[in-house]
């Protein structure tokens, strides 16, 4: 990037360099349309949620200096406004596709041998210093990677818990599933987001 | 005694509720043995702090700006 944003006193209009990098305008668009089409399941419900996040960032557009900033408080309006699409929707109808993903779940007994304990080389290992992960580029890509390789109502229910932070209650409402149906499809993404982030990170120790 | 793929549903579980006296007890017999489920009930924690740090945005700063790392920039 070879827009620099130097001094936070100049005027608004360099202070308005984020929505102004068509580059990176197009960028942050795309990647906020197909998190809220994952979300939404309604590409029409999540054009109007991204472009309605848009405008609200831009009207604030003056208060930023920097591009992260920028994507931080986008999300967080995108975030909101999904939440109150999910939250204003009628119920959905669709416990029994969610149900269909758990019952045909993938098999565990890759993880846990006939008893129920786990296979030798299965056993989590000790994560060293996560947190400090977060400071990583390339960890954040991994975690891309290991998200977007769960099944699609895996991730979705699993960001719609820890990413959008609606409450178990309010998810299954919505979506017309029980909370025992939630809490398994949770646990399965949980096992298999860990397992991945492990084998791809946390085993290979921290990267420069 | 309960086993390993029991334990993690529980740890997991105790993300989303209150957990049963009866079943915080049985979860401590188990991971004071078990290293695996005490390192996965440490991660499930992990993963919830991550996905928070996700949601934040740290993960963009690099890839749109070499310099910066105060966090400080955000004025509302």
């Amino acid at each position: 990037m070879d827009i620099e944003q130097t001094s936070d006193t100049e005027t608004e209009d360099s202070n308005n360099i984020n929505l102004t990098d068509p580059v990176y305008l197009k960028e942050l668009r795309v990647l906020m349309l197909k998190f809220a089409t994952q979300q939404l399941r309604d590409e029409a419900l999540a054009e109007d949620a991204v472009q309605e996040a848009l405008i609200g960032a831009l009207k604030n557009a003056g208060s930023f200096n920097r591009h992260s900033a920028m994507k931080t408080w986008v999300f967080a309006i995108l975030k909101n406004k999904i939440a109150d699409v999910l939250r204003k929707r009628q119920r959905t109808v669709e416990a029994s596709h969610l149900l269909r993903d758990n019952e045909d779940g993938e098999n565990l007994d890759e993880l846990f041998n006939s008893k129920g304990f786990w296979q030798v080389d299965e056993r989590p290992a000790a994560w060293s210093q996560p947190m400090e992960s977060v400071k990583n580029d390339h960890f954040w890509r991994v975690f891309e990677t290991c998200l977007s390789g769960l099944p699609e109502n895996q991730s979705r229910l699993f960001m719609m818990r820890e990413f959008i932070e609606l409450d178990s209650a309010e998810i299954c409402e919505k979506l017309s599933i029980t909370t025992s149906n939630l809490h398994v499809m949770l646990y399965r993404a949980r096992l298999r987001l860990r397992e991945c982030l492990e084998n791809h990170w946390f085993s290979e120790g921290e990267k420069p | 005694m309960m086993n390993c793929q029991q334990v993690t549903r529980l740890l997991s579980d105790a993300q989303e509720r209150q957990l049963s006296l009866k079943e915080r007890a049985a979860l401590k017999v188990h991971t004071m043995m078990c290293s695996g489920c005490r390192n996965f009930g440490k991660q499930m924690s992990t993963l919830r702090k991550l996905t928070h740090e996700y949601a934040k945005g740290t993960q963009g700063e690099k890839n749109h700006e070499g310099t910066a790392d105060n966090d400080d920039d955000r004025r509302d």
